[in-house]
Formats: C-alpha cells, structure tokens, sequence
C-alpha cells in the first residue's frame, strides 16, 4: 500500500465518520478515497481554522472526525485550538509539511519551520513521519491518542513522502 | 453616530426567549459574548453550547453537529461580530447544503463587549446577502416585528438550511453566564444525546 492508503485505512478501523480538509497537492489521493466513500462526510473548508470547530462539533454531535491539512493552516488554526484544549475535544490532524525538505518556494519556510512547535505549545502531541513504512503504526496511534485518549494528536508527514509518486508501492 | 442613534425595535433578549421557547430535542451553539448571555437569559440547557472564546467558530461547530445528528435541528445563533470573523464558514455550511441547519445573526452593528465599537454591518455590510451569495437557499433581513414572527418558526423547524440577520437594539443588557468549564459543556451536551455512551464508549 502507498502511505496515503495506510492513512485511509486506520482512519476507517478507526470509524472516521467525517473529514474536513483543505486540499494539498500531498493529500489528493485521500482525500479523494474519503469523498468517493459513502460513510464518509468530507468537508471542505475555506481555511483550516474551521477545522477544528467542526471536529469539536462532531465530537459533540457523537462523530469521529479527522483534519487533512497541509503546514501552513497550523498557523491558521492558533486561536482555534483553544477551543479543543480548554473543553478536551479530541483532534486527530494529517499534515503534509512544506517548507522542509527541497522546498521550491521559500514562502513556505516559515510556517514550515514552526509548524512543530507550533502545535506543541498549542497542545498536540505531535509525530512526524518520515518513513513511507512507519505511516500505518504512526497514523492508528495519532487516531488512537485523540479517540482514546482523548488528546490533540498530530501527524506531521515529512516532505519526503510527497509527491506520492516518488514513495508510492 | 452615537449609540442612541441605534434605535432598532427588535431586543435580542426577546427574540432569543421567543426562539428557545418548546425548543424540543433542538441542538443549540451560542457565539460568544452577547449571545452566549442570551440563550442562558432565556433558561441553561443541556442541549446548549454556548462559548466564552473560538470567535468565528460557532457556525463550524454547527456544521460538525449537523453532520453528526441529521435528525435534529441545529441552532447556531451568534452575533455580527462573531459571524464576521467566520464568513468562511457559510459558504463551507453552504455547499454541503446541511438541510438541519439554521444561523440566527443578532446583529445590533457593534462589538457590544469591547466596547461598543461598529461592525462593518454599520457601514453596509449585509450578512443576509452574503449567506445568500453564499448559496443559502433561505436567507433573509429581519428588523420588524412581523418579519420576526414569520422567521422564527423557520429558525426552529426548517424546512431546509436557513439564515437569518436579524437588527436588534444595541443595549447594555445584564450578564447572564452560563457555565465556563468548558469539559463540563461538552460533557453534558454529550451525554444528553447520547447517554451513557458518551462517557463510557472509547
């Protein structure tokens, strides 16, 4: 499997009923597995912010749900996250890292730079992938610290994973 | 323009008592600041959410709800402030066409907390029209008492998505707080939809 499948399958095992995501070129084939699948509610949002109120308020409403992102929403997000942390809604977030690894555009750097620190002081646990391998282990305790252990989990994954060509089979 | 120039006939407190009043199985999320003081004026509620700080989130953790309870009516109410952080949001609720969703805009054109500072819906910004533009099917302006009691019915029970700004009186009203543990919200909220599985599910 390509890690992107890993991904889509723990969040299956996991009974991920909705997906909000703002789309990066890392994440397409996801989240287009998450939009053809019929138990799935993807959700497109404006920007990343929206995120994390909607998965509060599926968690509210009884849902499991899941944000598919790239690095520079975290920056979006800040004020946000209070809400997760102050009322302990857990947040399972997928996010492909720019400005990291062979980065083309320098714009990118410095959200890049502080998206792990960012989300640490936010109060995420946070993982980073690196290894095509260890997606699967890495995704299902991500989903695993946010659903029972009722955390803000975050896997970061690693620039060297995208393009999902280079890494894919 | 001075305060008393705001002379709307509309009182959010009123309108609010009246929009909860046999409020049902309904799911509500208060914006915070004004609104979250309202809908506790009008009785606390396990089926309310209101919020003390998110600002710009209340129609996104509606549209989390919505998705999650399809059966129940969702009641985001919140206040021009709020909305106007979270434009985004409407056209997110939008294009999933959430058929059990309703936002109520208390839109008295200030920041009535810090203040009394104008929203730009003082200057013309029409957030009716947006939500419109927005693709909201039903979208509409309320500043009287007979378009009120036309809208609330629909706020309440649909049909469909449905957006309403409605002008209210800018007043110094009381402080009515509701909870602020914010754990002690979600948990109640929780376990008044889902019962015990709420807490004891993994």
């Amino acid at each position: 499997m390509e890690w992107w499948q890993e991904i889509y399958k723990a969040i299956k095992d996991a009974n991920v009923r909705q997906v909000a995501y703002v789309p990066d070129a890392g994440h397409a084939k996801l989240i287009q597995a998450c939009v053809d699948d019929d138990e799935i509610t993807t959700i497109s949002l404006t920007t990343e912010e929206e995120g994390i109120a909607v998965l509060s308020g599926a968690w509210l409403g009884g849902d499991r749900g899941v944000l598919l992102m790239q690095s520079s929403g975290v920056g979006n997000c800040v004020n946000m996250f209070s809400l997760a942390k102050t009322c302990q809604f857990p947040m399972a977030l997928f996010i492909t890292m720019r400005g990291q690894w062979k980065e083309f555009n320098p714009w990118q750097l410095p959200m890049g730079s502080t998206t792990e620190p960012t989300l640490e002081l936010a109060g995420f646990s946070v993982n980073t992938a690196e290894d095509p391998n260890d997606v699967a282990d890495f995704a299902a305790a991500t989903l695993h610290h946010a659903f029972v252990g009722g955390e803000m989990s975050a896997l970061l994954l690693h620039q060297k994973l995208t393009p999902v060509k280079t890494f894919g089979k | 323009m001075t305060l008393d120039a705001q002379n709307f006939a509309l009182r959010r407190r009123d309108i609010v008592s009246e929009l909860l009043k046999g409020r049902g199985d309904m799911l509500v999320v208060a914006g915070l600041g004004s609104t979250a003081w309202d809908i506790t004026a009008a009785g606390d509620h396990d089926l309310s959410f209101p919020l003390w700080g998110a600002m710009g989130g209340s129609v996104s953790i509606g549209i989390g709800l919505a998705i999650a309870q399809p059966k129940r009516r969702i009641l985001v109410i919140t206040g021009d402030g709020e909305m106007l952080m979270g434009m985004g949001s409407l056209a997110t609720a939008a294009r999933l066409n959430l058929q059990n969703l309703s936002v109520c805009v208390l839109d008295n054109e200030h920041y009535a907390e810090t203040g009394m500072q104008t929203t730009h819906t003082s200057t013309g910004t029409n957030l009716s029209a947006i939500a419109s533009g927005c693709g909201f099917q039903n979208s509409v302006a309320v500043s009287s008492q007979n378009e009120l009691a036309d809208v609330l019915p629909r706020l309440r029970e649909g049909p469909g998505m449905q957006f309403a700004s409605i002008k209210v009186r800018t007043e110094k009203l009381g402080f009515s707080l509701p909870p602020k543990d914010g754990v002690y919200l979600k948990t109640r909220f929780r376990k008044a939809i889902l019962g015990d599985a709420a807490v004891l599910s993994s």
